[in-house]
């Protein structure tokens, strides 16, 4: 069984005339404990398919499969325990009012949990930040502290399948690594599935198994990351993606000019 | 020695930086706020003020001279410091300071009912319209419209005359007539906060409308409110001393500040203090919400983070 099947999914945006459909027919699977990356330009639908997912995006056709149970309109508690999201930008993602304490244990309380106390200090631990965080606001933390609590956040239902918008994209560049490591080994100790999302092709290839390239709505291509690192792809706008993040101009490219 | 020990130790706690407690937390974000507020000056004067006159509607029967409905004929439209009457008698011969420290305890009373009424329904009401959207937004948002359309004292007038006359009717007309502005600025601020990303985070953890509302949207449209409120107050004591004025508001012989100015109003040219004092009385108080709201706008900006 598949953690995730999405087939034939479509989003768009607006009516009428100022309809934009930013997915177009994306088929895709995760396998349960895999990593699939989504990489492509910025609006290609990369994050659309992630909110539409979560039941953010409200105008969507198609099918979608969660751990075996297709969606429907309306997402219940017990599909936001299976799936949970990490937003691009820590910046925005917490209420600025809200203490560390109170974001995680609205959400142990929102998810029914009983033992908060010792939770929030075992969420804090698993994603590196010490008890004396607690209780600060988000605007006494960093961006990637702050990025930590979302991932505890996420973490906090206990998921089995970890959604990731562009994780580290709104960090420099020492901390994305941190990020990044961080959530490799949580990964590893609870056996999550990952679906990723990003423009950066090195931090896809650190960490996920599968790929798919989107361009304007549309999956142009699903490989490996062994293919990707052989720069085995038959879609010119693969090649044009991966010569680009390693900084080489492609013929098409320099014939582009 | 061991007082200022003690001190920078209290200050330590409320400034720090890693509070170890809830309790400590929040108390250290009011400090900020306390902190940042003392800096203005002008806020702090205003505030000066207000507490000034909470203390003297409180304290009313300890410092009033005279009994503030004590009638003496004989002694009426006495100027200034005459026949210890400190701001003078009236046109039935009582004691204006009496009266205008017994009358903090209606102005204070009218301000305090209309600010819980108001902004509530206002919030309330803009923020249901702004996170559901749709045909509940224009609903409630054209009702707002009509009730805006409306220049504010007219329609109180039209209240009060269909309530009857009396300080309560005047203070639910007021609240009636003020909310509008409330719900648009609710609105316009829960637009601007509800496709944001820690709102779609909670979401995602099963939240329904009426916590998102609440417990995420409310805290953040809060602090807009209470400059508006502030700054407003000013506005609604008018309204209340103009609906006073029009002997729609307090009746007589209730030393209401704007009634007052009524009664005076007969003999401003000869008796210029029996209308100047409270209308003085009126005006300072006025400014005091002001300058207030001025320095909460600075403390409360939500665009800060809370900092």
């Amino acid at each position: 069984m598949n953690a995730v099947d999405i087939s034939d999914l479509n989003v768009w945006f607006g009516k009428g005339r100022d309809r934009v459909d930013a997915v177009r027919n994306v088929s895709l699977t995760l396998a349960q404990g895999g990593s699939l990356g989504l990489v492509g330009e910025s609006g290609s639908g990369k994050s659309t398919i992630l909110r539409a997912l979560t039941g953010l995006a409200p105008s969507w056709t198609g099918q979608m499969t969660v751990a075996g149970k297709t969606l429907g309109r309306r997402r219940t508690r017990t599909f936001y325990q299976t799936v949970q999201m990490v937003f691009q930008d820590p910046y925005a993602s917490l209420h600025p009012r809200h203490s560390i304490d109170q974001v995680l244990s609205e959400t142990l309380t929102l998810h029914g949990y009983r033992d908060i106390e010792p939770r929030i200090e075992k969420l804090l631990a698993d994603v590196g930040l010490g008890p004396s965080y607690r209780f600060r606001y988000p605007h006494q933390l960093s961006g990637g502290q702050r990025q930590r609590v979302a991932i505890a956040r996420a973490l906090a239902p206990e998921p089995a399948i970890l959604l990731l918008d562009e994780p580290t994209s709104a960090l420099d560049v020492s901390v994305q690594a941190e990020i990044l490591n961080l959530l490799t080994d949580i990964r590893a100790e609870r056996d999550l599935s990952y679906m990723m999302v990003s423009h950066d092709l090195a931090v896809v290839g650190h960490m996920c198994e599968r790929i798919a390239v989107m361009q304007n709505g549309e999956i142009v291509e699903t490989m490996s990351v062994e293919d990707m690192r052989a720069m085995r792809m038959t879609h010119p706008y693969s090649k044009h993606l991966l010569s680009a993040s390693m900084g080489l101009p492609t013929d098409e490219a320099l014939s582009d000019l | 020695m061991t007082d200022q020990v003690s001190q920078s130790g209290w200050r330590a706690w409320l400034t720090t930086d890693t509070p170890t407690s809830r309790r400590q937390a929040k108390l250290s974000s009011w400090y900020h706020g306390w902190l940042a507020f003392r800096g203005n000056t002008m806020a702090m004067f205003g505030l000066g003020i207000l507490v000034f006159l909470i203390l003297i509607a409180i304290f009313a029967p300890l410092i009033a001279p005279h009994d503030p409905l004590a009638q003496d004929l004989g002694n009426r439209l006495k100027p200034l410091g005459e026949s210890g009457h400190f701001l003078g008698t009236d046109s039935l011969g009582r004691d204006i300071l009496s009266r205008l420290i017994y009358g903090a305890r209606i102005t204070l009373y009218i301000v305090i009912l209309v600010a819980l009424i108001a902004p509530v329904v206002g919030l309330f009401i803009g923020t249901v319209a702004g996170y559901t959207g749709g045909i509940i937004d224009a609903t409630l948002m054209r009702i707002t419209d009509i009730f805006l359309a409306f220049p504010r004292l007219v329609l109180a007038l039209a209240f009060v005359a269909a309530l009857g006359a009396g300080i309560e009717n005047a203070v639910l007309a007021i609240a009636l007539t003020a909310w509008p502005p409330y719900a648009r600025i609710a609105r316009a601020e829960t637009l601007t906060i509800r496709n944001s990303d820690y709102i779609s985070a909670v979401r995602l953890q099963g939240a329904g409308p009426l916590r998102i509302i609440t417990k995420h949207i409310w805290p953040l449209c809060l602090s807009s409110l209470i400059v508006r409120i502030t700054l407003d107050m000013a506005g609604i004591i008018l309204a209340a001393a103009g609906l006073g004025f029009l002997g729609m508001g307090a009746q007589p012989p209730t030393p209401e500040w704007g009634a007052m100015i009524s009664e005076g109003r007969r003999f401003i040219l000869d008796h210029w203090w029996v209308a100047t004092m409270p209308g003085l009385a009126i005006f300072t108080v006025s400014l005091a919400f002001n300058l207030l709201g001025d320095g909460l706008r600075d403390v409360l900006d939500p665009k800060d983070g809370g900092s």
